[in-house]
């Protein structure tokens, strides 16, 4: 049954189950100060308990990188993730799994085998704090990413008018997020005119350029037209020199223009409704 | 073979897309489509792909076909109401459907194959 | 989620498999724009193989790579296979009635793409997509 690193480890392990979780919980329990339940918590040690043992009986070695550790690591994967979403730290979060030698070490004891054990768990150890880490930087991106969607807002100008005022550096992944925003918005309001006003935008590179170009001809293909206001001059000599075509795209020397022409487009007699506003 | 239906709206026909595109129905629903404008003097024709998760090259090319033949017939065709993710995906493809008349919705269609059909023609 | 095998031998299997890619894509949390980008590179690749293939298979599976989740799918065929690949990917080539455009615009709708072909041996074409 048994596989020979370990010994007879596993098995003993497994026969002082009960308290082996017992004592490997109340240190994690210790390190995580009550925030996550006893009972949550004795499921996550207990699953990963069971995972590792069967993964050392069914492994003719330490090497965790080796398939039959597969189901450690995904469920190490799922509880470094959590723990990143909980927003506790790596070392609270990579004590969950270093504690588990502690908990053998006064439950079983230590024998020859021990070394080899406490190897694995090392590894282990340290593969959590890696995927913590990078479920962090997850985290992160994600709320970058909100905050992008946030700073960008498309507003409803007139009924069946949007207008999407861009300020700052735009790179390629802002760019797609904005755009996106823009068409669905196109969909919600049922807009036939997007006015894209980059009066704020310092530069733009080939590939936004190429985001730009590429929105206005989906928005097409969805039955909206999009007016390009607010062109810099040094944007204007990008665009020339990158050879990007144009073609019939409506550019406006400003955002009112812009929204002059699709007024006049959609049939609004701008002096009327003026004049209607006391303007 | 399940067919796409055909409605007639005054002297316009409608063809809304509600179920998983086959090829074969695809092709079927172009002959359907010349044979019913034909029988119906019909001036208009808007296909409705609200319902669409996907447009690729074969659909694309039948609803670039569809327009043609329609235009042959003297009908004016609009594709109407394809969602945001499907249109980037279809430029991403490489297809802009140049050509196509197209609208958000049946609605906004059918208003502008009236105006287009009242004018010049 | 189960690595799915899907038989392409007519217009309906072409759905079918759409439906698979879509259901791996939505389990992988691809968001909407990259789901429907991985579904029509999917079309394109399992009309091709119905097409020029003679029919054949697919396999999609969903793939993990770190903390990444992703999507991949193969398609494969036992037809006469593409002798000249740098020509079939060139937007605008068909040997058919196409408009050229399934092969070089599946690429550019997926994250890695792969294509291992020789004349008379089928042809096996193998898309991954990541969840941003
Ligand atoms: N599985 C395959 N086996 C053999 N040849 C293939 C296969 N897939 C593609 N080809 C060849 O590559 C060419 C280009 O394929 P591609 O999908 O880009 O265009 P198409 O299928 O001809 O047209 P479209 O996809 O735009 O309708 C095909 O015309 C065909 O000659
Ligand atoms: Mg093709």
């Amino acid at each position: 049954m048994t596989s020979e690193p370990f010994g007879d480890l596993i098995d003993r392990c497994r026969a002082a189950e009960e308290d082996l979780v017992r004592r490997w919980r109340a240190d994690v329990a210790a390190s995580l100060r009550g925030r996550i339940s006893e009972i949550e918590l004795d499921k996550e040690l207990r699953e990963i308990l069971d995972a590792v043992l069967s993964s050392m009986s069914a492994a003719d070695g330490a090497d965790t990188r080796s398939s039959a550790y597969g189901e450690v690591r995904a469920l190490l994967v799922d509880l470094s993730r959590g723990r990143a979403l909980q927003g506790f730290s790596p070392r609270e979060t990579a004590i969950s799994v270093f504690a588990l030698k502690k908990a053998v070490r006064e439950s079983v004891g230590v024998g020859p085998e021990f070394t080899a054990f406490s190897d694995v768990i090392d590894e282990l150890g340290l593969f959590t704090f890696e995927t913590y880490t990078k479920a962090r930087e997850e985290v992160i991106s994600n709320q970058a990413e909100q905050l992008l969607e946030l700073a960008t807002p498309v507003v409803k100008l007139w009924q069946g008018v949007v207008a999407l005022p861009l300020v700052g550096t735009l790179d390629s992944a802002r760019a797609q997020v904005v755009m996106e925003k823009l068409l669905q918005t196109l969909v919600d309001t049922g807009s036939e005119y997007a006015i894209i006003d980059i009066t704020g935008v310092p530069a733009v590179d080939t590939q936004v350029a190429q985001h730009l170009l590429k929105t206005i001809v989906a928005a097409r293909l969805m039955g909206a037209e999009c007016i390009i206001s607010g062109i810099r001059p040094q944007i204007a000599q990008t665009i020339v020199a990158l050879g990007i075509e144009f073609g019939d795209i409506a550019t406006k020397a400003t955002l009112a223009d812009a929204l002059l022409l699709a007024l006049g487009r959609i049939g609004v007699d701008v002096t009327a409704e003026m004049s209607k506003r006391g303007l | 073979m399940e067919r796409l239906p055909i409605l007639k709206i005054g002297q316009m026909l409608l063809v809304s897309i509600q179920v998983d595109l086959r090829d074969d129905m695809v092709v079927a629903l172009q002959e359907d489509l010349a044979d019913r404008i034909v029988e119906t003097g019909a001036r208009g024709v808007v296909i409705d792909i609200t319902a669409l998760d996907i447009v690729d090259s074969f659909t694309g090319r039948m609803l670039a076909t569809m327009a043609a033949l329609s235009r042959v017939l003297d009908a004016d065709t609009v594709v109407v109401g394809m969602r945001p993710a499907v249109a980037i995906t279809l430029v991403e493809l490489g297809l802009s459907l140049d050509g196509i008349k197209t609208a958000l919705d049946v609605e906004r269609g059918m208003r502008l194959l009236s105006l287009a059909g009242g004018s010049a023609r | 989620m189960t690595v799915q095998e899907l038989p392409i031998a007519g217009d309906a299997d072409v759905v079918r498999v759409r439906q698979a890619v879509r259901a791996a894509a939505v389990d992988a949390k691809l968001s909407l724009v990259d789901q429907t980008k991985l579904v029509t590179a999917a079309s394109e690749l399992a009309r091709n193989t119905l097409t020029y293939g003679g029919g054949g298979g697919a396999v999609v599976e969903q793939v993990q790579n770190g903390l990444r989740k992703g999507v991949r799918a193969v398609f494969r065929d036992k037809g006469p296979g593409i002798a000249d690949v740098a020509q079939a990917l060139t937007d605008g080539f068909t040997s058919g009635s196409g408009m050229g455009l399934g092969l070089g615009g599946a690429r550019r709708l997926v994250d890695e793409f792969a294509i291992e072909t020789a004349p008379g041996d089928g042809t096996t074409v193998t898309v991954v997509k990541w969840a941003r």
